[in-house]
């Protein structure tokens, strides 16, 4: 890459502007919830509440890539789509086999189906996106 | 009174998501005539916030708690809004395909609602 063309490639265009506003929607949805949670009733089901707050973090900071924009941002992006697809099958398959462990439910839990199964389906699309973005460039 | 301002909400929501995937659908951005939908939706959402919160100071009680139901409450009147700028900064289908979602996602957070008050 020429200086002349350094700008950072951008991520939101297009689609990506879809992908932003779900990723945020996530993001309010998963730390408001653990917050609430964390601060209300922690003791009922730490690891439920935990989790949920770890989700709102990896939402928050693929949420930033995305409008920072960047090969570096789009490369972090990816990584934490991949940990976050990873994510939500372990827990998925994880309240599914053993629910006792989960005494309430988690932004995750069965892949995600009190969210419309959207957690499963977002970083799907978002990997897709991310990977045609390097294409594009 | 709240009920009503609930259905409401989340029937205007739910058209002006099929309106703005319309848009998408004939691959156009926003325009003025959504953008004066998008208010009409969030003033519905403005109203039910604050009749939320007077029916709250009279003393009626929410039945899943006062904390999740405001929450819910201001995250309503946050959502058209939000979207409908994000659709100012992308102006082609994607914009309007990002506000018919935030339409859904309003009315999703409308039966929310209605739970957490209890109806």
């Amino acid at each position: 890459m020429t200086a002349v063309n350094d700008k950072p490639a951008r991520l939101i265009g297009g689609p990506g502007i879809l992908l932003v506003w779900l990723y945020g929607v996530m993001v309010v949805g998963a730390v408001s919830r653990s917050v609430y949670q964390i601060a209300t009733e922690f003791d009922r089901a730490p690891l439920a509440y935990s989790l949920s707050a770890v989700a709102g973090v990896v939402y928050g900071f693929i949420t930033y890539s995305l409008v920072r924009g960047g090969e570096k941002a789009r490369r972090a992006a990816l990584a934490c789509c991949a940990a976050e697809l990873a994510g939500v099958l372990i827990v998925g398959t994880w309240t599914l086999v053993d629910p006792s462990a989960f005494p309430d439910a988690t932004v995750w839990s069965k892949y995600g189906m009190g969210y419309v199964f959207i957690p499963v389906l977002l970083p799907l699309s978002a990997l897709y996106w991310l990977r045609k973005a390097q294409q594009r460039n | 009174m709240l009920d009503a301002l609930t259905l409401a909400t989340g029937v205007a929501a739910l058209l002006l998501a099929a309106w703005c995937g319309w848009a998408a659908y004939r691959d156009q951005p926003t325009k003025d005539w959504h953008f004066i939908g998008m208010a009409v939706v969030s003033l519905l959402a403005l109203v039910q916030l604050v009749v939320g919160i007077v029916q709250l100071a009279r003393g009626e009680k929410a039945e899943q708690g006062t904390t999740i139901f405001v929450a819910y409450l201001l995250g309503a009147f946050a959502c058209i809004p939000a979207a409908g700028f994000m659709s100012l900064a992308e102006r082609t289908r994607w914009g309007s395909v990002t506000v018919a979602a935030g339409g859904v996602v309003l009315a999703v957070l409308e039966v929310r609602l209605y739970d957490i008050w209890g109806g």
